[in-house]
């Protein structure tokens, strides 16, 4: 029996009974296509924040004071170790080759205000390299001028909130903001960001690092951002960050220190375990479409059990009939597969016209693998079905009609 | 060329065991016309079942051309069912989805046949049963006698030896019925052997062999 003669039986079987095609069709590309608009949102959801997470800035290294002798635990936020980071050890990873660009980094809140108006917000004590280090652009003026950070002046660049809530319709530039209870000249207004990962720099007020730790009354910094000249010398430089550390601080090298690489790959391992697990989560109503698949099937083996008798008195051999009763369910499922496809596409579409801000897109191997798993699940709940009409008593079978 | 001895067949039924075929030994020779009748419920199906290789016998032994089907595997079975018997059924046995011409295809798409001697058999097939304008037509579109002409072209379309009837004319008229009978006596003198039940004492009293059967034994 040539492959071509059972596609033909199988199809024309399938014409005769509309309604069963119909039915296995319709709950197999349901299956189908949940998984892949379920598979789809969890992918974009991942290349979202992992993208985010990049455009913080590809070979990024972050230095935090103390150390974290799990892996799993968090960072300490704040300095509770017996040695701070400082401003001189943070010029001293400057003597590293591998590092390209370092950006101190101390944090506090206080309440600016303006002629008047006052709100509470987060400083950022930071030197010139910051702008370089997270990428950062301006709408106007410039940002921390680039000179010898212990000659800091009392300048200031906001963010754009901070802009429009403080100065409303007035330029900003050249004004004097108060923080606290010290006066700081506006010279320069960072372009809009929207919310970076944790930071928001749109509510930010940036200023010399040792302004911020007068005005903090610290002398420890909040972390170190450290720039590496590429993706290679990342290893290179956490080594001398650890050196040079284990030298200024007593053979000790108490830091934690976070790689860029390593925070995507976290995120991109947790994201993919999501949507993995969302997927798997769609796939029970695939399981359920093989179960209706094998539930019609062998209503239509009962149904046809003068036929199959009829077939193994002409000389069907077993081997044959379970080729005909699979390539039936194979063909039904292909068919519920390629329709999910469609409806799923369908969805997507409608999603991204919906919401065109967020990067939605049907990851390829989800379409070869919903076409594959729709088959294999056709094939196995077809082959109770099938191992049936096998099985019949041809004597049997032709009593019936 | 079939030769059975000592063919027993026990059908159990719950508690009870009914002894359909109760050691039957007959030979039958290659062109020869032979009709089986008897009482209903003598055991005349179960004896056509095991000679067309859809049954086993319980015990006892059977040789066809000399080969001990007893022995041989269903798929071996399926295959020599393929080329060497041919069934026409009293309910005609016809896959109602499929045309005539389609339905007297299905053996040689079994035998796995190439396309276009399938076609040209069908065509043949087809005429030498006068149904050429009847190709393109369903079961259901037939009346009772030229459904039995289909499941004899389909019967006959991959040349077997052995042309096996149960009941053929049963379910049909006796005008159809005739017809029906002259076309399977037109068969068995190109040489086909013919076995044929029936509970028609004048078309049984047609053949030239009568094997009479009672309580599953030969009489
Ligand atoms: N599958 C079966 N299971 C149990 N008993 C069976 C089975 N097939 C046949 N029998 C019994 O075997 C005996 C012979 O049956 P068989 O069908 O051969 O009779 P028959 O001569 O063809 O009758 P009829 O003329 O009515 O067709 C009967 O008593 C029947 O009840
Ligand atoms: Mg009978």
């Amino acid at each position: 029996m040539f492959f071509k003669d059972i596609l033909a039986q199988a199809i024309n079987a399938i014409k005769s009974q509309r309604l069963r095609a119909i039915l296995i069709i319709l709950a197999m590309s349901i299956g189908v296509a949940s998984v892949n608009v379920l598979t789809a949102l969890g992918e974009s959801a991942r290349r979202y924040i992992v993208h985010e997470f990049e455009a913080l800035g590809t070979h990024l290294v972050i230095v935090l004071p103390g150390r974290t002798e799990t892996t799993g635990g968090s960072p300490p936020l704040f300095g509770e170790t017996p040695r701070d980071l400082t401003l001189e050890d943070a010029q001293a990873f400057l003597h590293s080759r591998h590092i390209a660009a370092i950006a101190p980094l101390t944090i506090g809140s206080a309440p600016v205000s303006f002629q008047g108006l006052e709100r509470e917000t987060n400083i950022f004590g930071s030197t010139y390299a910051l702008r370089r280090v997270r990428h950062l652009t301006m709408a106007q003026g410039n940002f921390l001028p680039e000179e010898e950070t212990t000659k800091a002046r009392s300048v200031c660049v906001i963010g754009q909130t901070i802009r429009t809530q403080l100065f409303a319709n007035k330029s900003a530039l050249g004004q004097w903001l108060r923080i606290n209870d010290r006066r700081f000249r506006v010279i320069g207004v960072l372009a809009a960001e929207g919310q970076s990962i944790g930071v928001d720099f749109d509510e930010m007020v940036i200023i010399p690092v040792e302004q911020a730790q007068a005005l903090f009354d610290t002398r420890s910094l909040f972390r170190i951002l450290v720039e590496t000249l590429s993706k290679e010398s990342m290893t290179k430089a956490v080594e001398d960050i650890k050196n040079i550390i284990k030298a200024r601080h007593e053979g000790e090298d108490d830091i934690t220190i976070i790689t860029q690489d390593s925070v995507v790959n976290t995120f991109d391992k947790i994201l993919t375990a999501l949507t993995l697990a969302v997927a798997s989560i769609a796939s029970i109503s695939l399981a359920v479409a093989g179960v209706l698949v094998m539930n019609v099937m062998l209503v239509s083996v009962t149904q046809r059990t003068a036929e199959i008798g009829l077939l193994k008195a002409l000389g069907a051999t077993k081997g044959q009939l379970h080729g005909l009763f699979l390539t039936e369910a194979a063909l039904l499922s292909i068919a519920g597969a390629l329709t999910g496809l469609l409806i799923g596409q369908i969805i997507i579409t409608v999603l991204q016209v919906t919401y065109p801000s967020f990067p939605l897109q049907l990851p390829w191997w989800t379409l070869l693998s919903s076409l594959a798993v729709s088959l294999v699940t056709g094939l196995v709940f077809g082959l109770l079905p099938a191992s049936k009409a096998a099985r019949l008593n041809p004597v049997w079978a032709l009593t019936k009609r | 060329m079939i030769e059975l001895t000592h063919i027993h067949r026990y059908f159990q039924v719950g508690e009870q065991t009914v002894h359909a075929l109760d050691n039957i030994s007959l030979q039958i020779k290659k062109g020869e016309y032979v009709s089986v009748m008897g009482p209903s419920g003598s055991g005349k199906s179960t004896l056509l079942n095991v000679i067309a290789l859809l049954d086993k016998p319980s015990s006892g032994r059977y040789l066809l051309n000399n080969r001990d089907v007893t022995q041989c595997s269903d798929d071996e079975l399926a295959k020599i069912r393929r080329e060497n018997l041919g069934f026409v059924f009293q309910f005609f046995h016809l896959i109602p989805r499929l045309t005539a011409a389609e339905n007297i295809e299905m053996p040689m798409i079994l035998a796995g046949l190439p396309v276009n001697e399938r076609k040209r058999r069908v065509t043949q097939a087809l005429a030498s049963v006068s149904l050429q304008d009847r190709a393109n037509h369903r079961p259901n579109q037939l009346s009772g006698g030229q459904l039995q002409r289909v499941a004899i072209a389909r019967a006959m379309i991959m040349q077997p030896e052995v042309l096996l009837a149960d009941e053929p004319t049963g379910n049909l008229d006796s005008k159809s019925g005739a017809e029906i009978i002259e076309l399977l006596e037109n068969l068995n003198q190109q040489g086909v052997t013919l076995i044929i039940i029936t509970h028609d004492q004048s078309l049984g009293d047609r053949a030239p062999r009568k094997i009479r059967i009672v309580d599953g034994q030969l009489k």
